[in-house]
């Protein structure tokens, strides 16, 4: 004869094994719902959830060779990082338009920004950016020196960017810039101010 | 989180403490040796390579020549391109080339060419390789006289094709009257590249169609230098001038004479500083391409670097235009006009080879030329984009080991005059010019002046890239604004 608290505690086992088993199920679903496919994904507009404030992007343009200042006013949430990604996808934006005076290639995208102390920041690009981008010194340095003037601007305390593409390190974006190294941010700005004055 | 993996790596040197200094020194020593190591393999590999070369009275070049089926074949697109308007087309097994008015119909494994409306066959079958119509080189004496209209000299033993009467002859005797000497005097003015080695001296001929004497072997009689030799394979011909004491060559006569004496008795820092003094001061017929001793590396004047190369297009200018074409195409246009001013000029590719950026570099930095000139082509904008190097942030040097990514700092003055000389020179033939840094490798990593030009169409029609006139102004203005800053160049120490 089995003892009566020996099935009480097998009958409790098996209802907890069932139980989890079922709550398992139900979050693999939920995960595969919430995470889509990574073919389909399209760069976000920045999150509204933020007051709105005004902030310099700095914009390529192809037809002058030369980065100019545009005002933005756009919705940016309280940390840096955020703060960071939400203004490099709204420059992304501006480029991915009808308009673009720096068009780049569709699906492009900006995957994160990671902010490193001290001064550091990294921008992890997806491959359709790089891979898709126009090749040219010219046309990918306006790309880098855009980036990185608007983040520098932006973000007090970031003096340095560290490209990375799919969370690698590149050797160049398109066959031309440099992204095997690190961008100080007043070397930037000495080759920006050649782009607007070089004759 | 990948990208954290990556950080370390990239920033190993800039994290090393003085502590470890002398650990990091000796590591950096090994990595030195193994990258020279390999770097020299690479090239001397490079240099065997199989090649064809062709003398017009315009111009010389080479084109790669690939086994098939145990033949040698060269792509007749690429043999073509720098003798006039060429186009070819693949459809299925059938190429179509188009050059100036004939036309020529290939089928690939097929012998029979239809060239000009009328059957030619070929000792071998053409072969249609991804779209690249290769051909026998032995087939060359059939096919080209049909498509150029003009018979031509096939030499395919060793790799040389003579289209126009372009035979450079030689004549060598000695000169007993002080200063003695062999006398070699060239029917047209040459320039090789001179190495030697105990016992000889070496002339190599690779853009000049010089052919054997009389006799390939020379013997003089005399008890310092009995005898020269002259041979020819793969796409280039030697003189080998044997000795029983070291040599020295000079030119003379605007590099139509070539003395070879013997080398005067120099103290070894001499030997090892003259070349490179030398080299740039505006005596390239002396020193241009000679060295006294073959354990020094060989100086040039300037180092052409034509960007992409290989499985590397570079920027697609036209549906059959890819930058690495263009580039090569200006870079050889500038050799041609740097050396018709007696400037030696090493040519980093010479074909459609896959070169590393750090290749690029080591073979501009062995060469220790006094500018280093890296050409790239788009079809946005107009004119000319000159760029010097946006040097990052020095990182530390130790000894003779200078900071790979910073090693341009040192040269960065000379390089912004040139790229400012050479701006006037565009300037003056109203061709639009900008002048910018950039983050652009390898410009940073070269150790003497380095200019990067980035050629734009002139008028904004990508056919302006292809046209032998934009070629020729773009390479005129390089080479007299280089020919400007010369003094400066050669004052760098």
């Amino acid at each position: 004869m089995i003892p009566r608290h020996l099935i009480i505690g097998v009958a409790v086992m098996f209802v907890v094994a069932l139980s989890t088993g079922a709550y398992v199920w139900h979050m693999q679903g939920s995960l595969a719902k919430s995470v889509p496919d990574a073919d389909q994904t399209h760069p976000l507009p920045p999150p509204g959830n933020g007051p709105s404030e005004q902030v310099t992007l700095y914009v390529a343009h192809d037809d002058t060779g030369s980065l100019r200042p545009q005002s933005a006013q756009i919705p940016l949430s309280g940390g840096r990082q955020e703060r960071a990604e939400q203004l490099v996808k709204t420059l992304l934006q501006l480029y991915l338009g009808e308009s673009s005076p720096h068009p780049i290639a569709e699906g492009a995208e900006v995957r994160a920004v990671y902010l490193v102390d001290p001064g550091l920041a990294v921008v992890d690009l997806n491959t359709a950016f790089a891979e898709k981008h126009r090749s040219g010194i010219l046309v990918e340095e306006l790309t880098v020196a855009s980036l990185v003037q608007t983040l520098s601007s932006n973000i007090p305390g970031i003096n340095r960017i560290k490209f990375l593409v799919e969370g690698e390190e590149r050797e160049s974006l398109a066959g031309h810039a440099d992204l095997s190294r690190f961008y100080d941010v007043a070397g930037v700005d000495r080759m920006i101010s050649q782009m607007q004055t070089g004759q | 989180m990948r990208w954290s993996s990556t950080r370390p790596r990239t920033g190993v040197w800039s994290t090393c403490n003085k502590t470890n200094s002398r650990t990091l020194d000796a590591v950096l020593a090994c990595a030195f040796i193994v990258s020279s190591a390999s770097a020299i393999f690479s090239f001397s590999a490079s240099a065997e390579e199989k090649q064809l070369s062709i003398y017009s009275s315009a111009t010389s070049y080479s084109v790669s020549v690939k086994p098939h089926d145990g033949q040698d074949y060269v792509a007749l697109l690429e043999l073509l391109q720098r003798l006039g308007p060429v186009t070819a087309k693949a459809d299925g097994s059938r190429w179509k080339l188009r050059f100036k008015n004939s036309e020529a119909q290939f089928e690939n494994g097929k012998t029979r060419v239809r060239i000009r409306g009328r059957d030619v066959n070929l000792p071998m079958s053409f072969v249609l390789d991804n779209g690249r119509g290769l051909v026998p080189v032995s087939a060359l004496s059939i096919l080209l006289p049909e498509l150029l209209g003009k018979p031509i000299t096939l030499h395919e033993p060793s790799g040389r094709l003579f289209l126009d009467n372009t035979a450079v002859h030689f004549t060598a005797q000695m000169n007993n009257a002080a200063p003695a000497g062999l006398v070699i005097n060239f029917s047209s003015p040459v320039n090789p590249m001179i190495a030697t080695e105990p016992g000889k001296l070496r002339m190599v001929f690779q853009h000049e169609a010089v052919v054997a004497p009389g006799s390939e072997i020379l013997t003089f009689g005399n008890k310092l230098i009995p005898s020269a030799t002259y041979s020819a394979t793969n796409g280039a011909a030697e003189i080998a001038v044997s000795a029983a004491v070291p040599l020295f060559a000079s030119f003379s006569n605007g590099g139509r004479t070539i003395t070879i004496s013997p080398a005067p008795q120099a103290s070894p820092t001499a030997q090892s500083v003259a070349p490179a003094a030398a080299t740039p001061s505006g005596q390239p017929q002396t020193a241009g391409n000679t060295i006294t001793n073959s354990n020094l590396p060989v100086h040039y004047f300037v180092v052409l670097d034509p960007s992409h190369g290989g499985s590397e297009r570079g920027a697609a200018l036209s549906d059959d235009l890819g930058e690495k074409t263009a580039t090569l195409n200006f870079a050889l246009r500038m050799r041609q006009e740097f050396e018709t001013h007696g400037l030696s000029t090493l040519l980093v590719r010479n074909g459609d080879e896959t070169l590393t950026l750090d290749q690029r570099s080591g073979i501009a930095n062995r060469a220790h030329p006094a500018i280093y000139v890296c050409i790239h082509a788009s079809s946005e904008g107009t004119g000319i984009r000159l760029y010097t190097a946006l040097v990052p942030a020095a990182g530390e040097s130790h000894g003779l080991f200078i900071d790979w990514n910073s090693a341009q700092a040192a040269s960065i003055d000379t390089s912004q005059s040139a790229a400012t000389n050479l701006a006037a020179e565009f300037s003056k033939r109203r061709i639009p010019t900008r002048s910018l840094v950039a983050p652009l490798r390898p410009l940073n990593n070269i150790t003497s002046a380095a200019v990067a030009i980035e050629v734009a169409p002139f008028t904004g029609g990508v056919s302006d890239l292809s046209s032998s006139g934009y070629q020729q102004q773009i390479a005129e203005s390089v080479v007299a604004g280089i020919l400007e800053v010369r003094a400066k160049l050669v004052a760098k120490p």
